[in-house]
């Protein structure tokens, strides 16, 4: 086995059976992320339901009770639980994967593996939550299925909704290589990020529905965030409403991949040198 | 010959220096400003010079060459000491071969399975337990979880703390946690090796025993680079080094040519910095040596050690001040300990001056000497200043004898003759 190290090397070339090499190490940085967060805390994992389920009955009360937002006809918890949950995959994955060079620099000073091992194993910590919120999120789902009257019908595409929580990871991915690259330069970015989350977050038909957009460019700037399709599709998936075509569709595919190839192509070329730039 | 191990050629490595920086988007923003009105930023930060003209990088003094022009070979099996002072290059050396930066220009080739050891216990969780952490370490550096299964009952009983292995490792004592962390290390298995002075952790037995299995791991025929400052390390377990200074890598040479270049180099900074302004000093500080001198007393004709060493405590408990005397080649002479002495109390006054005389019978042969020094209360550095004096011994007559003496002994010793015939 030969190791090469040279100046200057591609920045296109990513090596990816080195990091199936690394698989175990992968799964280690999982692990490692699911047991420290819950040592030495009263509710453990109990924290990852609390969490949405605080922010879905305050959406209620807020949105649906007070400001009476329109919910397409479906039950408003539901329907925030929905966009709760899904959303926080996506935002955990981004603020998690952001972080990974950052917040990893007492280990990536010190040895070599390839980085790109970092990023990838907060998309499948956050897994692990999304598995913990889904299943909360289904309680509820049959509760109000079998025991309430209401207009929800599941459709048959619900059998595809695993590769939307792929593309909602792959998304998370993407973001997350955007900001580890560019925070490990600038610094200033992390300070706004929690900020810029929150405006995305409102700006994803979340509280509200995409139905309620009627003006042309308002809609074009709605279908541009590849979120809103994956939110508005799995809420459809669940419950048969929403706002959807395979032109929305594909254009919400179409910025995921290449904001997840110039994410790797970034993250790549920064990965090489950044220990010198912290 | 075989194919080399490690093999370097004009390896490199260029840093940006930090002074004006585009470390934030605003100065990002400010750099393409000025940029766009066809101004040199850097002029316009520093508000001097013509500012219409840009200034070349070297001339802003920008950049720094960690390292310049590297180039040698390591054959298999070969075991190399890689030595220089404190920013000299080495750590950029080994950063570059463990990859974890990329040079700016040159490459290496390295043939085998690598390993690289820049600290012990990198990316220990303290949440974890130490069995955990073992999983964690070991595929930190490389290792499958298949290899760790098969040896973890080895890496365990090497570490010596079993009944707390599934304790957290935020509940250890420094010293369990380095003996787990160095007993992972050990177990890594490589054909080649990069090391950083990873051995001068734990207490002098847990040492021995790294340096020990660092020895066998030599012994069995592996390639290995070792940083180091601990010169006895090196002699002991390298053949060949590579000194290195202001970022440049020396020729391989015989390690003892390599540890007298270092030497020398260690003798002409030790006789400019004072030991009270020397930055580069361990322990916590609760005492501090701030002066120390070795002096050729004329009237007693013998050496005599100075100290003087101040600190904000009322006592000095369980007071220990040593001092190593070394030759220029790294050679440790004698151990000069106030806790081996019947005379001195417990405890010494916390800041005070210590006056040693060394025996007129016995004197330093001609050369140069480096003293280490270190003051211990109990268990605990309090401070540890590494070459911290110089001396030289003038080439005269000793005692009355009636010349010099020609031999490269270490000592000279009074001495009558009696010869008589048979």
């Amino acid at each position: 086995m030969k190791t090469y190290i040279k100046a200057n090397q591609p920045w296109w070339r990513i090596d990816l059976r080195e990091i199936w090499e690394y698989r175990d190490l992968l799964r280690m940085l999982v692990r490692r992320d699911l047991t420290a967060v819950y040592k030495q805390t009263l509710l453990g994992p109990l924290w990852f339901i609390i969490q949405p389920l605080v922010t879905t009955v305050i959406f209620t009360i807020i949105f649906g009770q007070v400001a009476k937002v329109p919910t397409d006809g479906i039950p408003q918890f539901i329907f925030y639980m929905s966009g709760t949950v899904l959303w926080n995959y996506f935002s955990g994955c981004m603020t998690q994967a952001g972080n990974s060079l950052v917040g990893n620099m007492h280990v990536l000073t010190k040895v070599y593996f390839p980085r790109l091992v970092m990023p990838l194993s907060s998309v499948v910590t956050n897994l692990a939550h999304l598995a913990l919120n889904f299943t909360m999120f289904l309680g509820f789902y049959l509760f109000f299925l079998f025991a309430r009257d209401t207009a929800m019908v599941p459709q048959w595409s619900l059998l595809a909704f695993p590769l939307l929580v792929l593309q909602c990871a792959l998304l998370g991915l993407a973001l997350g290589l955007w900001i580890a690259g560019l925070t490990t330069k600038y610094r200033d970015l992390s300070f706004a990020l929690p900020f810029l989350t929150q405006v995305w977050m409102f700006m994803t038909p979340i509280v509200w529905p995409a139905s309620q957009v009627q003006n042309p460019a308002l809609q074009w700037l709605l279908w541009l965030n590849p979120m809103a399709f994956v939110v508005e599709c799995g809420r459809w998936m669940f419950t048969g409403a929403g706002t959807l075509s395979w032109a929305v569709g594909g254009l919400s595919v179409g910025m995921t991949a290449i904001l997840l190839a110039t994410g790797l192509l970034l993250f790549n070329r920064v990965q090489r040198n950044f220990v010198d730039t912290i | 010959m075989s194919e080399p191990a490690i093999s370097v050629r004009g390896l490199s490595k260029r840093y940006h220096l930090g002074t004006i920086g585009r470390h934030t988007l605003a100065d990002e923003f400010h750099y393409l400003w000025c940029r766009l009105r066809g101004r040199d930023p850097f002029q316009e930060l520093l508000g001097v010079g013509d500012r219409r003209r840009r200034l070349s990088p070297e001339e802003r003094q920008e950049w720094f060459w960690a390292l310049r022009d590297a180039s040698f070979d390591v054959q298999p099996g070969e075991v190399v000491g890689v030595i220089g002072r404190n920013g000299a290059g080495k750590s950029t050396l080994l950063k570059l071969l463990t990859r974890i930066t990329e040079p700016t220009s040159g490459e290496a080739v390295i043939d085998g399975r690598v390993a690289s050891l820049l600290e012990v216990g990198t990316g220990f969780h303290p949440e974890l337990t130490g069995r955990e952490n073992i999983y964690m370490n070991g595929t930190i550096l490389g290792m499958k979880k298949r290899e760790i299964d098969a040896k973890l009952d080895e890496i365990v009983a090497f570490s010596e703390i079993e009944p707390f292995i599934d304790t957290p490792v935020k509940r250890y004592s420094s010293g369990m946690y380095v003996r787990l962390a160095f007993s992972v290390a050990a177990h890594l298995d490589p054909e080649i090796l990069l090391v950083d002075e990873v051995l001068a952790v734990g207490d002098a037995a847990f040492q021995k025993k790294c340096l020990g299995k660092m020895g066998d791991v030599a012994r069995a025929g592996r390639t290995v680079l070792f940083v180091s400052h601990n010169m006895a390390g090196v002699k002991m377990l390298c053949s060949t080094g590579l000194f290195v200074e202001g970022g440049r890598v020396s020729e391989k040479m015989p390690v003892d040519e390599a540890v007298e270049r270092y030497m020398a180099s260690v003798v002409e900074e030790g006789q400019q910095v004072p030991v009270a302004q020397r930055t580069d000093r361990r322990g916590s500080g609760r005492v501090r040596i701030v002066g120390l001198d070795m002096v050729f007393e004329e009237a007693r004709q013998g050496w005599t050690a100075r100290v003087e060493y101040v600190s904000d405590q009322d006592r000095w408990k369980q007071a220990a001040l040593r001092m190593t005397i070394k030759r220029s080649s790294g050679e440790v002479l004698t151990r000069l300990d106030s806790t081996l002495m019947p005379e001195l109390p417990d405890d010494l006054p916390a800041s005070g001056r210590a006056t040693i005389e060394l025996s007129p019978d016995v004197q330093f042969a001609p050369g140069d000497y480096l003293i280490d020094i270190w003051c211990q209360s109990g268990q605990e550095m309090l401070d540890r200043v590494g070459d911290a004096c110089v001396f030289s011994v003038p080439d005269r007559v000793p005692f009355d004898w009636k010349g010099k003496s020609g031999s490269k002994a270490a000592w000279l010793v009074r001495q009558r003759w009696r010869v008589e015939s048979r």
